[in-house]
């Protein structure tokens, strides 16, 4: 596992190095959409954490379901 | 992180193992420390200008009802949120669940019984370039269970701001008594480790893949449940470790017509052995300027815990008849309607939020003693809630 | 655990790296001519600002730190209009109605452009929303600004008013 990441780590230094890059193809002037509430993770903390709250109590699984990102991306 | 066998080992030799195993997952401070600065440390090599934003000013105030198994628990809550300057804004939360509890273990072991939970919350939000730091702290009151908790979250926004890592840690201490045994007194402490990863992948879709680790140590088990060992009643015993895995995967895509699709995946697996799978689907749409409705559905299935029994026919060291560990499957479809007040008195933005859910619980190995059949039941839970954004 | 935390780190570092690339706007560059229609109606271009100072300030109503700046740049304008200032305001929503009535409620005198299409804003390569592209009389870009501060308006101000003697 260790060699085989310093193999992955070092191919993709190399290659960005080479300036065979991918550059972010979506721009910031193209996330109207993306800004909008209703594309966002979690729109209303209150409301999640009240569901997180009951699901927790009764279900046994739990974690993983807060996000950040996406959004309008400004400044 | 093996599940542990209790067949094939003396009871005192499985015990020793089961805790032992939970030692390596509770890093020190230090090297918690240490991962997160490896993992940050290249991506603040770069100039950039502030591209992160510090959250809006915003107020939510919302009433909670719960309906379900016996149990009602509604109350108010609050979250306030403040920006300090273009770089810092604090919040505080207050939350109440009054609880009138006549749920099946209530009722069939002990009266029913009403209580009363709050929690108060506090978090800063500071944000340097592409990143934002978040410390969180909460506690949670119950006359008999205190809950304290502390976290940190870093989310660093790269990839000209369409990779959105996320690295989070809470610690959480508890304080465990029981009404009317001043001499039980014990203890609950908590490790929770995040990490996600959020994707712009077009300017209509957005995933997010998050995993979190949690470890617990101390008493788990509930002072009041009791467990059915050839059909007598005796104390519940669960291990006094726990230690779990999820991973989730989310997709949002806006649709085109003024609407949006969202879907979600999360396995969950832990060495009490219990594996559990959650699915969710939902649909929003604008209605006119004003209105906006969402609905979901929520399907939920997971299998028992290795210890636990609906009625044990042998005797062994852990043992649980608590359902939340048993193996079941809960359906959810719920609906909310938000209309937006739009400007109120100056810079306001006021929305008004109704939500209901019904939920359907099917046991597979858990028996309503009451009619000797598997246990069901359906549960409502609605909110009201008010938001402003300024 | 470690190596791949490490690796982690690496493609994260790789990744912030390859997109520092060389701004199609940058100081001391020849600012790219466009022509967009105005809310107004009318066409406008702006070589023909030649001579006079020019702030190019790329906005949407769904940015929240554009909605801030705004009134701020109103101010601007007002101010230097009359010495031979000119600011234009792009647009980029996709509805440019939206971007009409939200220009009046913030009561923008300046000209708002529309560039439904992005071309412009593909043209100044924008990294960020807002953008605010500061030209001198002779067409020459002198200043880029990336995001808006508050404060940012100060630093507006005293470069124009450098622009202007």
């Amino acid at each position: 596992m260790t060699k085989r990441c310093a193999v992955l780590a070092s191919l993709l230094c190399v290659l960005c190095l080479q300036g065979c890059t991918i550059t972010p193809w979506v721009k910031p002037y193209e996330r109207e959409s993306l800004a909008d509430p209703i594309m966002q993770f979690s729109r209303d903390p209150l409301s999640s954490k009240h569901f997180e709250h009951v699901h927790d109590v009764r279900e046994a699984a739990r974690g993983a379901t807060g996000v950040e990102g996406g959004g309008c991306g400004c400044n | 992180m093996a599940v542990i066998n209790l067949q094939r080992q003396s009871k005192q030799a499985r015990a020793a193992k089961f805790d032992q195993t939970q030692a390596s997952e509770r890093p020190t401070a230090w090297r918690l420390l240490w991962r997160l600065a490896t993992l940050l440390g290249g991506v603040f090599a770069f100039e950039h200008a502030q591209a992160t934003d510090v959250p809006e000013d915003s107020a939510e105030a919302m009433y909670h009802y719960y309906d379900g198994g016996g149990v009602i628990a509604s109350g108010p809550a609050l979250l306030v949120r403040k920006k300090v300057n273009d770089t810092l804004s604090l919040s505080a939360g207050y939350y109440v669940d009054s609880v009138s509890n006549a749920s099946i273990d209530v009722v069939t072991t002990a009266s029913k019984f009403k209580e009363v939970r709050q929690e108060y919350s506090f978090g800063t939000d500071y944000v340097y370039r592409d990143s934002k730091l978040s410390f969180s702290a909460a506690t949670s009151r119950e006359p008999d269970y205190t809950a304290n908790s502390f976290g940190l979250d870093i989310a660093q926004e790269t990839f000209g701001g369409m990779t959105t890592v996320n690295v989070g840690f809470t610690r959480g201490e508890d304080k465990v008594l029981k009404h009317k045994d001043p001499t039980f007194s014990d203890y609950a402490q908590h490790w929770m480790y995040r990490f996600g990863v959020a994707q712009i992948l077009t300017p209509h879709w957005i995933m997010s893949v998050n995993g979190e680790i949690v470890a617990d140590d101390g008493y788990l088990s509930s002072p009041y449940r009791v467990a059915r060992v050839f059909g007598a009643a005796v104390p519940e015993n669960d291990p006094r470790t726990r230690s779990s895995r999820a991973v989730d995967f989310k997709v949002i895509g806006d649709l085109g017509s003024r609407d949006a699709v969202h879907a979600e995946y999360r396995y969950f697996w832990d060495n009490w052995a219990i594996k559990a799978n959650t699915m969710e689907f939902g649909y929003s749409r604008y209605f006119g300027e004003n209105w906006l409705a969402d609905t979901s559905v929520r399907y939920y299935r997971q299998t028992k815990a290795l210890f636990y029994s609906d009625n044990a026919q042998s005797d062994t060291l852990y043992i649980s008849r608590n359902r939340q560990l048993s193996q079941f499957h809960d359906a959810d479809l719920g609906g909310r309607v938000t209309y937006s007040l739009g400007k109120v008195s100056g810079d306001f933005d006021v929305k008004l939020n109704a939500s209901v859910h019904y939920t359907k619980f099917n046991f597979d190995d858990f028996t309503d003693i009451r009619t000797g059949k598997l246990y069901t039941y359906g549960a409502s839970s609605v909110q009201l809630y008010a938001s402003a954004t300024f | 655990m470690k190596s791949r935390l490490s690796l982690l780190c690496l493609i994260l570092a790789a990744l912030n790296f390859n997109h520092a690339a060389l701004a199609a706007v940058a100081p001391n560059t020849s600012a790219p001519d466009f022509t967009l229609r105005t809310v107004g109606g009318p066409n406008l271009r702006l070589q023909e600002q030649r001579g006079q100072v020019v702030l190019i300030n790329f906005w949407a109503t769904w940015c929240g730190p554009c909605q801030q700046e705004m009134p701020k740049l109103n101010a601007l304008y007002e101010k230097y209009h009359a010495a031979g200032f000119v600011l234009l305001g792009v647009n980029v929503d996709d509805d440019a109605k939206k971007a009409a009535s939200v220009a009046q409620k913030l009561g923008i005198k300046f000209p708002v452009l529309l560039d439904t299409d992005k071309a412009i804003s593909h043209l100044y390569d924008l990294s960020t929303m807002p953008s605010t592209v500061i030209i001198d009389r002779d067409g020459r870009v002198h200043y880029v600004h990336k995001g808006y501060l508050a404060g940012y308006e100060d630093t507006y101000d005293k470069q124009i008013r450098e622009l202007l003697k």
